[in-house]
């Protein structure tokens, strides 16, 4: 699904990413975590094309595709979706249109009709439940004036009503009470399917409790440092990153 | 050019275009001598400081005279909407035309007729409203009034509910180039009545150069509410200079929207005078130029008395090498304690052209007061822009959209659905569709 060979991604003068590999196949799930600034979020960004980092080196395969060849709208039409960590308040278009408009650009690039208004609300009416939302939150601007976990929360609508081949998550659970957590969690593990991938980047260990990772990756200073099962996560959890950017100083 | 609007106002003084009772001349006789005497604006006017009026003041204007019989409804039907019901009185190059005109069963209590009629038939009503709001002390509201003699009235007696909306709607034909039309519009709203009038501006001939000079005032009596709608959208090779005088009286709701598209120069004055306390005010605008068109909004609010809320949102985008001007004043007299004003001014800019000269002036007597103001002028956000983007949404698309939501966000203020919908359909199709 994914092969990220040699990676490297700047903000301005500033490299970020310094040589990452990473191969994700259909069906996994895998977990990106490190300290903050080690360049988790950026990978993320990166892969969905944001126009405030240059990648400066390496390559990535989506589905045979040269993924960095295309624009975040053809990247989001082949399928890569990124759940946003802070995401982006649309005042003056309501959630249900601007949903809408995506979902019809989707599917207008891979040939399928367009949906009307009432054929879409059928649809959602089904998505909602993945979140265990009402209707009524449709009908309001697009993240405006939503809590946090509110925003979050549609981060996973929207990944349910255009079904991504390559969902990215970053930092989905910051900001998350415990049960906006389990409600985001569950979400997504509904939305996993044996031909579907998925990258959760985060900090903490927490939301893999919910959302259980086949591997993971440590991040540190822009580079994949560690890569482990699920029980590495834990040992982060309970060690932190510094023994492993202290192994990672000494050996360069 | 000032003298040729004095030679025309003595040649039509005793004709039937300027006739009417006898309190009506002397009234417009002041506002004609004052405009000799001031004539245009000139450029030391810190009012018209940024308002290219050349074109005006250089122009020879004609008298607009009508024209209605050419005009078909159908040709119309654009510019008309909401429900059947509305009563719509339509100018056909600046004269009413009662052909094309709908006045639908209106409740007991509330007259709306065209000015000309009106000061046939209802004289001592007109006496005591018209022309006694409305300061002449700017030139053009000085010219207007000296030739006022087409217009609409509207007038809801107490406690009157005017359901259905009033539609003034001006319309232009080719035969309005060269010629400037002076409407002049009334709209009295007794005490706890309510009332909603629309007025447009439009236009069956783009690229006719002709000038459209209103004035309408608007007295709001106390626990009245008005929601008042401006549609302007001329030819924009047109001038459009109006004034909009709102008086308002205890406990009453005044609610205006102004949309701004057309004109190469648009300028629109609203002033609205607090009289009472427990007021509320709500002054929203959106203005969207493109090309080298210039909108130019001056707004007026004068908080006299205490206890009273005003707020205020205009905004506007701008493309190609158009301009937009915004001046806010914010007046509180010394007595007008436990204001509320609020003003604020958003500028997107759409292009590296384009220019915007924003000014709150705010002018406060009154120590105990909430005041606030603010203006910025940008450009789409990036961020927002992307995250449509990672939707999917194509980059023009998504510009599109957010250009929408931007102006939507001020639309949605509009309280009546109809109105909302066809302001909607307007800036959409401006924009070029989503």
């Amino acid at each position: 699904m994914l092969e990220i060979r040699d990676l490297r991604a700047s903000a301005g003068d500033k490299e970020i990413l310094r040589g990452i590999d990473l191969t994700v196949n259909a069906g996994e799930v895998h977990a990106v975590m490190g300290p903050n600034g080690s360049g988790k979020s950026t990978l993320a960004q990166v892969l969905a094309g944001h126009p405030a980092y240059q990648v400066t080196g390496g390559s990535v395969l989506y589905r045979g595709q040269d993924l960095l060849d295309l624009e975040p709208e053809e990247r989001a039409q082949a399928g890569v979706f990124l759940a946003f960590q802070y995401p982006v308040e649309i005042p003056g278009v309501t959630n249900a249109y601007f949903l809408r408009a995506a979902y019809n650009e989707i599917r207008k690039a891979r040939g399928q009709e367009e949906v009307d208004s009432m054929d879409f609300l059928d649809l959602l009416e089904e998505k909602l439940k993945v979140v265990e939302w009402e209707p009524e939150i449709m009908s309001r601007a697009v993240n405006s004036g939503f809590s946090g976990g509110e925003k979050k929360r549609n981060e996973i609508l929207q990944m349910a009503v255009l079904e991504p081949r390559l969902a990215i998550l970053d930092e989905t659970d910051s900001g998350l009470d415990i049960d906006a957590l389990r409600i985001v969690a569950a979400g997504v593990n509904k939305l996993r399917r044996p031909d579907n991938a998925t990258i959760v980047v985060t900090h903490y260990q927490r939301l893999l409790n919910y959302i259980v990772p086949d591997y993971v990756h440590v991040l540190s200073s822009g580079r994949i440092v560690k890569s482990g099962g699920k029980e590495l996560a834990l040992e982060l959890e309970a060690r932190g990153y510094e023994w492993l950017e202290d192994a990672v100083g000494a050996a360069s | 050019m000032t003298e040729a609007f004095v030679q025309e106002f003595e040649a039509r003084a005793g004709t039937a275009t300027a006739e009417g009772p006898e309190w009506l001349e002397p009234i417009r006789r002041a506002a004609m001598e004052r405009f000799a005497r001031t004539g245009f604006p000139g450029p030391r006017d810190e009012e018209w400081r940024f308002t290219p009026i050349g074109p005006i003041a250089q122009g020879t204007w004609r008298p607009a005279t009508g024209g209605a019989g050419e005009v078909t409804r159908e040709q119309l039907a654009p510019f008309v909407f909401g429900h059947a019901d509305w009563t719509t009185l339509v100018f056909v190059n600046g004269v009413y035309s009662e052909s094309l005109s709908s006045i639908a069963a209106l409740p007991a209590g509330v007259r709306v007729a065209s000015l000309a009629d009106a000061l046939r038939s209802d004289g001592a009503f007109l006496e005591a409203h018209l022309g006694r709001y409305a300061p002449v002390s700017s030139p053009f509201t000085a010219l207007n009034t000296a030739f006022m003699a087409e217009g609409g009235v509207v007038h809801v007696t107490a406690n009157v509910d005017l359901s259905a909306p009033v539609h003034l709607l001006y319309v232009t034909t080719a035969d309005a180039g060269g010629t400037v039309a002076h409407p002049r519009n009334l709209i009295v709203v007794g005490r706890g009545a309510r009332a909603s009038v629309i007025k447009s501006y439009v236009t069956l001939a783009p690229g006719q150069g002709y000038w459209t000079n209103p004035v309408t005032e608007v007295a709001v009596a106390a626990g009245a509410w008005v929601e008042h709608t401006r549609i302007q959208r001329e030819s924009e090779s047109a001038q459009h200079v109006g004034l909009t005088h709102v008086e308002q009286q205890r406990d009453s709701h005044y609610r205006s929207f102004s949309l701004a598209m057309g004109g190469a120069l648009a300028r629109h004055n609203l002033h609205v005078r607090l009289n009472d306390e427990n007021i509320e005010t709500l002054m929203y605008g959106l203005y969207v130029t493109r090309g080298e068109q210039v909108a130019d909004n001056h707004t007026a609010i004068y908080h006299d008395q205490p206890n009273c809320r005003s707020w205020e949102v205009y905004k506007g985008i701008l493309d190609g090498r158009s301009r937009a001007v915004f001046n806010g004043k914010v007046f509180v007299k010394h007595e007008a304690q436990k204001t509320d004003a609020k003003q604020t001014n958003r500028n997107l800019l759409l292009s590296d052209g384009a220019r915007v000269d924003t000014k709150p002036q705010l002018e406060i007597f009154a120590d105990d007061v909430k005041c606030t103001h603010g203006a910025t002028v940008g450009r789409l956000d990036e961020g927002a822009r992307f995250y449509a983007r990672s939707r999917g949404i194509p980059a023009a698309a998504a510009d599109r959209l957010l250009t929408y939501a931007f102006a939507a966000e001020v639309v949605d203020e509009v309280s009546l659905a109809p109105v909302r919908a066809e302001l909607d359909r307007l800036v959409l199709g401006r924009l070029g569709g989503l």
